[in-house]
């Protein structure tokens, strides 16, 4: 009797020790973050998240959000739940200016290996994805198209088309397809975007809004080539359908982090982003996330990747030259009236 | 009640004791109002509630500030095109909605009764799928190399697949699909409460089929028919899912462009507008219709 006694005092011994040992561990700080969810949070956790919150010391929660709209609540609250947030370029450059956000430390974040365009005041570019031109192989035998001036001649390349029914990306692609060169995109010719666009409309069969309707109308040959994010298309060749693409002229955009207004863990969620955008970290993503790429271009300094790995990586420095950087800037100012006229030109 | 139990007392008697009825009538009255004020909480509080501020937040701009550019906007040629092709396809819809719905809904109420309720599982079964997937069945059939295309072709039929997804078509297709049931149901319940006596009746006053159906049937059954028309038409001016899925984005409905306002825009204020501006018209066609209907049916009664 004693001896059970004595055995169960034990074990809550045992036990009290673990929860004391444990919540010790979460007093460090636990910063909220707040994602696109699905798999795209899961392997960017995995990937990024996860290794610079144990690098910084702090506990990572999660949740997700829905849009700019969600994180303007959250401000408005004047106590936000989330600490930080992965959002758009553009929603971040948006934010930023609406004053959403505090300032980033640059002290503590280093931007050697970035992009000029890809960070700002208030947020970093954390991951790049890309816009690509795919095509079915089955419907493109001999001579498939390269570029998008190949998209626009309806000619030489017959055949149905889809383009995303967000203006982001597809303004810019239709200036390349006006033969505009990449390095003179910015500020965007929106009059002779949208003519292009009007142009190509007759054979815009489907104008996609989610990334799997996008992949979907590929695999099944619903169109015959249109602009897809390389994700996207590299699950679809994966799934074995008649499918390519090429980096050629694609279109750079970003997710980025940013430090919601008034939270209240400011400096380790600075610490959090620095250990995010580290070349160390960032030299995680061509192989944990093939397709996505890392903004910070010493990660492949750092990071020594194969052959196969550097080819599908939207950032190897093969890569990269061949595509050029959505201006987040641009769009956070011109994005409304931008997006009346082009869902105007879709739908009438 | 009371008031009938009063009918059928003599006159004299409702005077003696009307002090004591009339009591009686206002503590039933109290309590029929306790017993529905549960309701009119519930109905205050996630409907009343919520559309007051969703109005309120109309008034604002993306700053804050107090101005009526959210209903400004809205003349935009974008918003008035959306506006009216939301119009047209929920028309177009209703009255496909109607062509299919009352031959069947006839013949529903004409079976007899165990083998209607039989046909009728047929109706409602779709009710117990979720529209996302019955609208994903569509796009596996209507597709260019989906199931009606291949057959077609495999048949020689056709050469080239036929665009029946992906636009103006395909939306409709699977809108019907999605409302018929909403029609069916309200116009078959009418008729069945339509007595075949009437129709005797008018047969032995030496009126043809044709005659008894359109002169006593069909006005009889004009308010089911109006009440399943405005329910489907009212229902189609708010569809999401399907346009969004099955119009190829080239389908512009105005629950589209509430949902751009909010998830790629972020702008509440213009998404209650939008809202606000749907609602309005929603209640005016409402009682529009309910109008008509009571119009129609008078005249077609008295022809």
């Amino acid at each position: 009797m004693s001896l059970k006694r004595l055995a169960i005092a034990n074990l809550l011994g045992a036990a009290t020790a673990l929860l004391m040992a444990s919540s010790a561990m979460a007093a460090g700080e636990t910063l909220t973050i707040s994602g696109f969810g699905g798999n795209l949070q899961k392997d960017l956790r995995a990937t990024l998240w996860q290794p610079a919150a144990d690098a910084a010391g702090v506990t990572l929660s999660e949740e997700t959000q829905d849009g700019l709209a969600s994180v303007r609540v959250q401000v408005q609250s004047g106590s936000p739940t989330w600490d930080i947030v992965h959002l758009g370029a553009d929603e971040c450059a948006v934010g930023g200016k609406e004053g959403l956000f505090e300032p980033l430390d640059y002290k503590v974040i280093k931007t050697d290996g970035f992009d000029k365009k890809a960070y700002g005041d208030h947020w970093i570019a954390t991951n790049t994805y890309s816009v690509v031109l795919a095509w079915r192989t089955d419907v493109y035998k001999d001579k498939h198209p390269t570029s998008w001036k190949d998209f626009w001649d309806v000619k030489a390349f017959p055949g149905r088309r889809a383009l995303s029914t967000y203006p982001q990306e597809m303004m810019e692609i239709a200036l390349l397809g006006a033969g505009v060169s990449k390095d003179k995109l910015y500020p965007l010719d929106t009059k002779l975007s949208l003519e292009k666009l009007k142009e190509i409309k007759p054979d815009i069969s489907v104008w996609w809004s989610s990334g799997a309707q996008s992949a979907q109308l590929l695999k099944d040959k619903e169109v015959d080539m249109m602009a897809i994010w390389g994700s996207r298309v590299a699950s679809v060749i994966k799934d074995g359908a008649p499918v390519e693409f090429t980096y050629d002229n694609g279109i750079l955009g970003y997710g980025c982090l940013a430090i919601l207004k008034g939270s209240t863990h400011v400096a380790a969620a600075q610490k959090f982003i620095a250990g995010v955008v580290s070349p160390e970290i960032q030299a995680r993503i061509p192989e944990m996330m093939p397709y996505y790429g890392p903004t910070n271009s010493l990660a492949f300094k750092v990071g020594k990747f194969s052959p196969e790995v550097l080819a599908k990586s939207n950032m190897s420095p093969e890569n990269v030259a061949k595509q050029t950087f959505i201006d987040a800037n641009w769009w956070r100012d011109n994005n409304e009236l931008v997006r009346e006229d082009y869902s105007l030109l879709i739908s009438n | 009640m009371t008031t009938v139990a009063a009918d059928l007392l003599p006159p004299n008697a409702g005077v003696l004791n009307a002090g004591l009825l009339g009591g009686d009538e206002r503590r039933q009255r109290l309590a029929m109002f306790g017993l529905s004020v549960p309701a009119l909480v519930l109905v205050a509080l996630v409907l009343l509630v919520p559309f007051s501020w969703l109005a309120w937040l109309s008034f604002f701009d993306a700053s804050g500030a107090l101005s009526g550019e959210n209903y400004a906007r809205l003349l935009r040629p974008a918003y008035v095109n959306s506006f009216l092709s939301t119009l047209q396809v929920s028309a177009a819809v209703t009255a496909i909605c109607i062509l299919l719905g009352y031959p069947v809904a006839y013949l529903l109420s004409q079976l007899p009764q165990r083998v209607a309720q039989v046909l009728l599982v047929f109706i409602i079964l779709p009710f117990w799928t979720s529209v996302l997937v019955r609208t994903y069945a569509w796009l596996v059939l209507l597709q260019r190399e989906g199931v009606i295309n291949t057959w077609l072709k495999q048949l020689g039929l056709i050469s080239e697949s036929l665009p029946l997804v992906n636009n103006l078509t395909g939306t409709i297709i699977g809108m019907v699909h999605v409302m018929l049931p909403f029609l069916i149901l309200p116009l078959y319940s009418s008729m069945r409460a339509i007595d075949p006596v009437y129709l005797r009746a008018a047969a032995n006053c030496g009126a043809s089929p044709a005659q008894s159906f359109r002169q006593v049937f069909l006005p009889l059954s004009a308010p089911g028919l109006g009440a399943g028309a405005a329910l489907t038409f009212v229902l189609c001016l708010g569809f999401y899912l399907t346009p969004a899925l099955l119009g190829g984005g080239r389908v512009a409905m105005w629950s589209t462009q509430i949902a751009d306002a909010v998830s790629k825009f972020a702008n509440w204020g213009a998404a209650s507008a939008l809202s606000v501006a749907l609602l309005v018209v929603t209640g005016i066609i409402l009682w529009a219709m309910k109008w008509a209907v009571r119009r129609l049916g008078s005249s077609l009664g008295e022809g």
